[in-house]
């Protein structure tokens, strides 16, 4: 059940065009695991057989749903604890000191999954803000199916498990069947949005804290290029990224620079950098 | 480190031993409350983790979570409830109880790891 050279090189076109994802030589039997839930509900008999279908028929709901099946959606709650417990000890601090006058922050978490990581964000924002305050959690991912699963906030037993501690699954959670669902006044602070980060970005009022985690290792060097670039812009000038523990800025984007926030690295752009300066835009 | 894993059903308990001994833990077994505080009456080094279940015969992890509270020699104890009840208000008896953490089955062996090191009894990082 191996999937064709030119199969393979037309799904890794589509997913390269589609997402900027690059699914190198060795990925075969991953896009063939991913790929037969999708072929088997279109009514192939194969991958193969589908991949035909779409290529001698190009349906763009077809194409969206190879894409959604072969982006990562691997999530935990907390996922990786540091950039959380980093959050809550270093940045909400700060922030609470710097943007006293407004009471209102706003966070963005870019590649959002099933929505584990915004719902993480809004628990954590909920247990640490101060009363008055109000703040806005901008969620993003590029599979439309997931962005749908995120916004319902439901999920399974399993899924609770994960990285949940007991005592915020029963203080931001709601027993609904067999499913836990996050609880409204949370799911309010969260904006869902299908986005492809890697394409152009709409214009969005600026962020103080953007999670971009586990996303960039995805891309090749010039689409990370122009990632971080793209996301610095709706950065505000004393915000925070938080990339994943094996991505980084450095050698990629040099209006950057990495500070250290507890266990975690965070990064922050650069303000002493000169108008007209090589690389700044 | 030392855990106990107290569990009515033969196959969880070896299902859990297993996960644990991944993790660097030594472990012994007890098949339920009751069995469990007598076997640790007798051990002299007592062990940092207890996992449990909650729907055992003679003593259920429920009475079983009160009595380690209760006693002195047992309150380092972490204890973890591992169990099928799932209703909110069961998770909130437990905890009110003195439970540290819950684990509701079916489980992932992730979803061990990543609760015990939520309690910091495994290094940060630490998988399967």
């Amino acid at each position: 059940m191996t999937l064709s050279a030119a199969d393979f090189a037309f799904v890794a076109a589509l997913v390269r065009r589609e997402s900027a994802i690059v699914l190198g030589p060795g990925k075969e039997y991953l896009v063939e695991a991913r790929l037969i839930p999708v072929a088997r509900q279109a009514g192939a008999a194969s991958v193969s057989e589908f991949l035909a279908m779409i290529q001698r028929n190009p349906d763009p709901e077809a194409q969206r749903k190879i894409v959604d099946a072969l982006t990562t959606n691997e999530t935990s709650w907390f996922r990786d604890q540091d950039p959380f417990t980093a959050l809550t000890k270093h940045v909400l601090p700060e922030l609470i000191q710097a943007r006293a006058a407004s009471k209102h922050i706003r966070l963005w978490s870019a590649a959002c999954s099933s929505g584990q990581e915004p719902y993480s964000m809004a628990i954590a924002l909920r247990e640490a803000m101060p009363a008055g305050w109000t703040y806005e959690i901008f969620a993003t991912d590029i599979s439309g199916e997931m962005i749908e699963r995120a916004k319902r906030g439901e999920f399974t037993q399993v899924e609770v498990n994960r990285g949940l501690p007991v005592q915020k699954l029963v203080h931001n959670f709601e027993r609904v069947g067999a499913h836990w669902r996050v609880v409204p006044a949370l799911r309010s602070v969260v904006t869902f949005q299908r986005m492809n980060i890697a394409g152009p970005l709409p214009n969005l009022p600026p962020f103080d804290v953007i999670f971009l985690r586990n996303v960039l290792i995805y891309f090749d060097l010039e689409t990370k290029r122009s990632v971080l670039r793209n996301v610095g812009r709706l950065l505000r000038p004393d915000g925070w990224l938080f990339l994943g523990a094996s991505e980084t800025t450095i050698g990629i984007d040099d209006n950057y620079e990495r500070v250290v926030a507890g266990r975690a690295s965070a990064y922050r752009l650069k303000s002493a950098v000169p108008a007209g300066t090589a690389g700044k835009e | 480190m030392l855990a106990i894993v107290i569990d009515d059903s033969r196959a969880m308990r070896l299902i859990l031993r297993r996960i644990l001994g991944q993790i660097g833990f030594d472990v012994v077994e007890a098949e339920d409350g009751q069995a469990a505080l007598d076997l640790l009456a007798g051990m002299e080094k007592k062990p940092e983790l207890a996992l449990i279940d909650w729907n055992m015969p003679n003593m259920n992890g429920l009475k079983f979570v009160t009595a380690a509270r209760n006693s002195p020699d047992l309150r380092e104890m972490t204890l973890v409830m591992v169990t099928t009840e799932s209703e909110q208000s069961q998770i909130v008896r437990a905890l009110a109880a003195g439970a540290h953490e819950y684990v509701i089955k079916p489980f992932t062996s992730g979803a061990i790891v990543e609760k015990l090191a939520l309690l910091g009894l495994v290094p940060s990082g630490a998988s399967l």
